[in-house]
């Protein structure tokens, strides 16, 4: 059994890693799957998939940036680079020599910074939207310490300016909207294109794994303990964690023998997470909690993606190299609470010298705005303790690491040729505090233009206020 | 004679170390005025103070000399509005002292005695390059939070430059939840308690023979008087720009009170106004989103909108972390003097930004004749940076607080330190040290 389990482990990690192959089978881009997919014929069937996406990318033109110094998003540099964007694509990228179409507009990028659009793992937008009235407070489902059978995109309004904020001044193109840490298991998070729109359906990332959030430590013992129940402890944590997962073991247990089960949101979800179809996103300050996580994830056979706000990343960074997990940080919050007091502005650097996923992240409407300015922080502060990282490769923690993180790493996260034109125009050296977004391309679609008024989304809650379509 | 001893010794322990003289050479200057760097520069403290600074100054004979190779040098980052000193852990209740929600008085609060200069924030604020603070306190149960104090972030016991440096309310929606659920009712007991301050200072012989419905005890009277006689900045957090409208025209009622807007989120559009009245701003600059309804103009621009309209604009970082990372001014500054490259938007120029962290901190609470800049008499808080002072993740190589030399070395770096190889090696990590 525990054999069993363990190759179940490894299972899901390959397909983390893999990540791009895996792709075709993710719930959001399958359509009407089905579960279970291996022995259905008894079972129950569902739609795995049943608030579809329905993005589609915006009309763009074949576009070239030329001169410009590229950052590709996997750790190469290009300086008087050429990109060339067509048909929603990265068409090419390479030196002063790269073709150009003869369609192509063409853009000077001398002094000028080209990269992939920034990801960001973790963000609240939407669900604990602007304004931050109750009213809108959508993010925690606070009556009971596990709820998978949530999914945040049921929360999210898509017209929470902090959207077009993040897309104008941060250039973020993809995020992943997470619920709140209230509870040990959240629930289902949903990736997004920053592309405004009606509904949350006309933002969803094609083809996206979902992702479950998870959470250590403090808040989940707080908020429970402080109703009177469990769990009230880290062990009580730990025990609700672990009876749950047990539960949701013997569920698909079911489900893989075919059996026929009652519809239970909760138990699909956590299946989801067994079978390796929904990467954990898990909220876990502590080094030594992380520890342990780890070794309820080999328990149970599940696999965690990312730990989330890991000020302690940095003790046990080998250990996170060893299990392939990513950590998502910030670059120097500290001191809000116990599980955040041992933070260093080294632990992004020092993560990534010990040859582990390092992802800058923002859980807040305004850092999810300067994201490059996160890391930039970051990246002096490893260098000032010796780290000797580029600027190119640590832009990765902006750009493929987030995307291998939410299993999209094959579609966007760089500039790779073929993979969705999600690109900033920079006025500068992303890195340099005097720098901004000029240009966003999402999937090769001009949505922001820093030269143009109308070239900037103004939602439907910003439209006849104070500020209507000001510069922000 | 044993008295008198006890009584030297604490007062050791409250002074700081002796300050050194020092001349510090070979700078790219700034002082911190809003003039413009100068290259080759010189600044001379003695006695604790700025006795010059500038191209040509003479280094005097026999004065610990310290070249900068060329770095920027300048004053001292001053935390425009903050809690340092008054928290530690935020969410450990018993180290952190922002705010006294039970307590049964409110102007008359001071919060000298909170401050701890040996909280791990001091030391990590002061290794940003952060050597001064505005420290205002949160709240009380009633309208006015208190006083709070302006202080210096040197390692030693003697925290307060000055106490009772302002006193601090919030209206708009705060305000009107404290007092009693609308802004009529925090415009109402604002000047109720103003009044039954004035009339306890006259000569009413307790405030319940005057009719205390104004709510405030004797202390809270003693502490209103002088914000009534302008001896105490009134810092008003306001973000409407109606309701800033309003609060500026208290002048009218209370002519020698001297206001400072905290927030003032939606000022711009009221500038010229502001401006008129001559009431300083504190800006969280980059605060760009509708947080609440009294935000919806909110937008990067604010601080260049006010600053061209002639109002004198700080830069604080309160409307994030108020309390441990006061080293963001300097970034957030930074990200002013970009939005003057962007079509459009309304930047401040890398002098303008530098004087927001510095000097225009003191102006607004009145002490720009003793911190905030290098001109001569002013304390000698000195820093020198590994580059740009703005620019992302400078940090500064050495730093004067009152002319003493101070460590730079934190609780982080201690522990970055012994986790630079974070296997365990022939004993546990914790025999590292």
């Amino acid at each position: 059994m525990v054999r069993g389990m363990k190759s179940g482990l490894l299972a899901a990690a390959t397909l983390v890693f893999a990540g791009c192959a895996a792709t075709d089978a993710q719930p959001q881009a399958a359509g009407s799957d089905a579960a279970p997919a291996a022995t259905g014929a008894k079972a129950e069937r569902f739609d795995k998939n049943p608030y579809p996406s329905t993005y589609h990318a915006y009309p763009g033109r074949v576009t070239a940036v030329t001169g410009v110094t590229i950052f590709d998003g996997e750790g190469g540099r290009i300086d008087g680079g050429t990109v060339v964007l067509a048909e929603g694509k990265v068409a090419s990228i390479g030196g002063a020599d790269t073709a150009i179409p003869a369609d192509a507009l063409v853009i000077d990028g001398r002094g000028k910074f080209v990269t992939p659009g920034v990801i960001d793992v973790h963000s609240h937008l939407g669900v604990y939207p602007s304004p931050g009235v109750d009213a809108h407070s959508d993010g925690n489902e606070m009556t009971s310490p596990t709820t998978p059978e949530v999914w945040a995109e049921h929360s999210v309004w898509p017209q929470d300016p902090g959207f077009s904020r993040a897309l104008a001044n941060g250039g973020v193109t993809t995020l992943q909207i997470l619920p709140g840490s209230a509870n040990l298991i959240g629930g289902r998070s949903v990736t997004l294109k920053n592309v405004p729109s009606r509904t949350v359906q006309g933002m969803k990332f094609p083809g996206a794994p979902y992702g479950m959030k998870m959470a250590c430590g403090e808040n989940p013992k707080r908020v429970y303990g402080g109703k009177g129940r469990m769990p009230s402890t880290r062990m009580g944590n730990f025990a609700v964690d672990r009876q749950t997962w047990a539960k949701a073991a013997a569920y698909k247990k079911k489900l893989d023998e075919g059996k026929t089960v009652d519809r239970d949101l909760a138990m699909e979800t956590l299946a989801g997470v067994l079978s390796g179809e929904i990467l954990v996103h898990n909220h876990c300050y502590r080094a030594d909690e992380m520890a342990q996580v780890i070794d309820m994830s080999h328990e149970f056979g599940y696999k965690v993606t990312a730990f989330h706000h890991a000020v302690e990343a940095y003790k046990v960074a080998d250990l996170l190299r060893k299990e392939g997990i990513c950590a998502a940080l910030w670059a120097d919050w500290w001191g809000f609470k116990m599980e955040a007091y041992d933070s260093v502005p080294e632990n992004l650097p020092m993560v990534e010298q010990a040859g582990a996923c390092a992802i800058v992240h923002s859980d807040d409407a305004n850092q999810i705005q300067r994201l490059n300015q996160e890391a930039a922080k970051a990246l002096a502060a490893g260098r000032r303790m010796g780290l000797t990282i580029s600027d190119e490769r640590a832009w990765r923690w902006l750009a493929i690491n987030p995307a291998t993180a939410l299993g999209i790493a094959d579609k966007t996260g760089s500039l790779k040729p073929g993979k969705m034109a999600d690109v900033v125009l920079w006025n500068g050296n992303p890195f340099s505090v005097y720098t901004r977004p000029e240009k966003v391309w999402i999937d090769g679609a001009l949505l922001y233009d820093a030269d143009d008024p109308k070239r900037r989304p103004v939602s439907d809650f910003e439209l006849g206020q104070p500020g209507e379509g000001d510069v922000k | 004679m044993i008295r008198a001893l006890l009584l030297s010794a604490a007062a050791l322990l409250a002074l700081p170390a002796a300050a050194q003289d020092v001349a510090i050479t070979n700078a790219k200057l700034v002082i911190g005025d809003g003039s413009a760097p100068v290259e080759g520069g010189t600044v001379v403290v003695r006695g604790g103070k700025v006795v010059a600074a500038g191209a040509g100054v003479a280094v005097p004979a026999g004065i610990e000399t310290v070249d900068a190779g060329g770095h920027y040098v300048t004053p001292g980052i001053v935390a425009a509005f903050s809690r340092v000193g008054l928290t530690e852990v935020d969410a450990v209740s018993g180290t952190n002292d922002r705010s006294a929600p039970r307590t049964r008085f409110s102007a008359g609060l001071d919060i000298a005695p909170a401050l701890n200069p040996m909280g791990s924030p001091v030391a990590v604020n002061r290794a940003a390059g952060v050597t001064r603070a505005v420290v205002a306190p949160g709240g009380s149960s009633n309208l006015f939070a208190g006083q709070g104090a302006v202080v210096d972030l040197g390692d030693d016991m003697a925290m307060v430059t000055r106490p009772r440096a302002l006193q601090y309310v919030a209206f708009g929606e705060d305000g009107a939840s404290k007092a009693g659920g609308s802004r009529a009712a925090t415009f109402l007991l604002f000047r109720e308690q103003l009044l039954a301050a004035r009339s306890y200072a006259r000569g009413a012989a307790t405030l319940a023979e005057w009719g205390n419905d104004a709510m405030i005890q004797r202390a809270d009277a003693d502490a209103l008087v002088r914000v009534i006689d302008g001896t105490t900045p009134l810092f008003v957090r306001v973000d409407r720009a109606a309701d800033i409208l309003n609060v500026v025209k208290l002048k009218q009622d209370f002519p020698a009170m001297k206001l400072v807007l905290v927030g003032a989120t939606e000022g711009w559009l009221v500038a010229p106004q502001i401006a008129a009245a001559r009431v300083p701003v504190i800006v969280s600059p980059l605060t760009d989103l509708p947080n609440s309804f009294e935000q919806l103009g909110a937008t990067q621009s604010n601080a260049g909108r006010l600053e061209a309209a002639g109002v004198t604009v700080a830069v604080g970082v309160f409307d994030d972390d108020d309390a441990h990372k006061m080293g963001y001014a300097t970034q957030y500054a930074g990200n002013l003097v970009a939005l003057t490259k962007m079509p459009g938007t309304s930047g401040l120029s890398w002098d303008q930004a530098f004087a927001a962290i510095s000097s225009g901190p003191a102006r607004a609470v009145g002490m720009d004749d003793r911190i905030g800049s290098l001109k001569p008499g002013r304390v000698g808080d000195v820093v020198i940076w590994d580059r740009d002072p703005l620019e992302l993740g400078s940090r500064p190589t050495a730093i004067w607080i009152d002319g003493k030399r101070q460590s730079l070395t934190t609780r982080q770096d201690r522990l970055r330190d012994r986790y630079a190889d974070p296997a365990e090696g022939a004993l546990p990590n914790a025999y590292d040290w």
